[in-house]
């Protein structure tokens, strides 16, 4: 009875101990991400509470932030517009993303293949976004290679003028800025697949439609998933492709955002990011309920 | 007998799925090409087709300090800021990759936290900090404020390439050098880190390269010294010569070279260990 609950304590002691040298693992790096993020974070829910003037900004905790955000029809468009493009950049990057990992991971029979074509893909994703972005001018401009080719085939006898600065070109770069971050996770999900699950199926008879249906999308929903966030949040934080590419034509959430910040009006930029960091957060808690990404991460 | 390997014959949807990745590998380096080629465009050629001529006058241009903008100067402090974020981002996330193989209390919290970091939308964390900074009167500059926005983008990619690399671990290794008799350091030193030495290489090059091309998180809380990128960004509004296609080819070239630099480390890593 007595050795019992000493070893009983032993073994507690032992799991304190090992906690301890866990948490001095990850010390400085929950330590810096509390600092530099949760707290600016809270940072700014707190000052969308504040009242704001021309010459400065003044404690206090007034709605009116939110009251003038949410009453602006502007707002609702800006959120509508950035959103048909995140569901578009979304569906198009899943389409692409999918089926290129598909042809990596089962089509591809030897490693060294599969491993430079990967690196292909991956290598523009470590470059600049900025440079990536504006690489697409010369391209698809009215004098652009683009155009150039289509009129030396006749297959148009004047230059497309929609092709750049408009939705068009922001939507090509973000799918050119963008497609890996679905196609990795989705790549790293399957490759974890059994291929011994895949030869059992043919051997039942079921059809290549049929395999990729029922085994490889519910064996890759992690993948999807962790795309599907990454892709989502990419596209909804960007100001960037949007107001280079679509030649002014167009505003996303955080461009509205940006002006707000550069013109020192911090309480309402501060009441619209919060409103933005809600919307994402719904956004990412609800795709991480569909799948539990933490759990699969770490298989 | 051995039987030779029959190949199995080809699909139509191999060839099909092989076209839409040629196609996408196309669309991928296409208008990068053009850019590298315009670069090299003749003195009195403009930002589009045709050639007027062949030179490297626009790279020349670059070296030039400008009004507007100073490539070199903010070509070494990018440098100089990515060499410390990609240490720093190395030395947290092996520690922190290492720590979350046990389960521990506040290993869920941490792991959200790295994950809300991450999908963040950039602009506001550097907000964030920028109105930490200014309500604490602490001075914006590069090692400052610029190198913790940076850091809270690096060390979620930093993290979550640990956990693809410790998951490939196998333990008994570090079971085999205490039994051995090495003590926690012994095994840290030569064991678990040399194992683990091609998937931190990898997290160094993620973290050097991300710093490197950052702007969105970094552009609110720089101070009045730029980075790279930055430069390059007030670059694009004030400028419309080939030397901004010229600049972008230097820097994908330095970025390719990286890239390049730790494939080579990693296969050679690789074939030592399969031959030692």
């Amino acid at each position: 009875m007595i050795t019992a609950t000493l070893g009983e304590k032993k073994a507690h002691a032992r799991r304190r101990r090992a906690w301890l040298v866990s948490w001095m693992q990850v010390g400085p790096m929950a330590a810096v991400l509390l600092l530099l993020f949760a707290l600016p974070t809270l940072l700014f829910l707190v000052v969308s509470f504040f009242d704001y003037d021309r010459v400065g900004i003044y404690p206090a905790f007034i709605l009116d932030n939110y009251r003038d955000l949410l009453t602006t029809p502007a707002t609702w468009r800006i959120y509508l517009s950035t959103m048909r493009f995140a569901v578009m950049a979304w569906a198009i990057t899943l389409v692409l993303g999918f089926y290129i990992a598909l042809f990596l991971v089962f089509h591809i029979r030897s490693a060294k293949t599969r491993m430079i074509l990967f690196m292909a893909c991956a290598v523009p994703f470590w470059t600049s976004g900025i440079i990536r972005t504006i690489a697409w001018i010369p391209f698809l401009g009215r004098n652009g290679a683009f155009n150039t080719i289509l009129m030396k085939m006749h297959l148009t006898d004047r230059p497309l003028e929609f092709l750049l600065f408009s939705d068009f070109s922001v939507m090509v770069t973000y799918i050119h800025l963008y497609t890996l971050l679905m196609m990795a996770p989705i790549a790293n999900s399957m490759a974890k697949i059994d291929k011994n699950l895949i030869e059992a199926a043919r051997d039942c008879g079921a059809s290549r439609f049929q395999i990729v249906r029922h085994i490889i999308i519910p064996l890759s929903r992690t993948g999807i998933a962790l795309g599907s966030i990454l892709v989502f949040t990419q596209v909804i934080g960007d100001y960037f492709v949007v107001k280079r590419m679509s030649g002014g034509q167009s505003a996303s959430i955080v461009s509205a955002l940006s002006t707000e910040i550069q013109a020192m009006q911090y309480p309402p930029a501060a009441a619209s990011a919060v409103v933005l960091v809600i919307f994402v957060g719904i956004l990412v808690a609800g795709i991480m309920r569909v799948v539990d990404v933490r759990q699969e991460l770490a298989r | 007998m051995r039987r030779p390997r029959v190949r199995e014959k080809r699909p139509a949807t191999f060839y099909l799925l092989a076209s839409l990745m040629g196609l996408y590998l196309l669309f991928l380096y296409g208008p990068m090409i053009i850019i590298y080629i315009l670069s090299f465009q003749g003195p009195d050629g403009g930002v589009t087709f045709p050639m007027v001529g062949f030179s490297t006058k626009w790279f020349l241009d670059i070296l030039k300090p400008k009004q507007m903008a100073d490539i070199p100067s903010s070509f070494s402090r990018s440098m100089l800021l990515s060499s410390l974020v990609c240490i720093l981002t190395v030395v947290m996330s092996v520690a922190a990759g290492l720590g979350f193989r046990r389960r521990f209390p506040g290993a869920a919290v941490l792991f959200y936290l790295a994950i809300a970091s991450l999908v963040m939308p950039s602009l506001l964390v550097g907000f964030g900090i920028g109105l930490g900074f200014q309500f604490l009167d602490l001075p914006q500059g590069l090692f400052t404020s610029a190198l913790g926005a940076q850091l809270t983008w690096t060390l979620p990619f930093g993290l979550l390439t640990m956990f693809a690399v410790v998951a490939r671990f196998n333990r008994s290794y570090e079971e085999a050098a205490t039994d051995l008799g090495a003590s926690p350091f012994q095994r840290l030193r030569w064991i678990t880190l040399p194992i683990l030495l091609p998937g931190i290489v990898g997290v160094a090059v993620g973290a050097f390269t991300l710093s490197y091309d950052e702007y969105a998180r970094t552009t609110l809380v720089i101070g009045s010294k730029n980075t790279l990128p930055l430069e390059i960004y007030a670059l694009i509004s004030s400028d419309s010569t080939p030397e901004l296609f010229a600049i972008g080819t230097v820097t994908t070239v330095v970025s390719f070279a990286l890239i390049l630099a730790m494939l080579a480390l990693v296969l050679r890593l690789q074939r030592r260990r399969t031959q030692g």
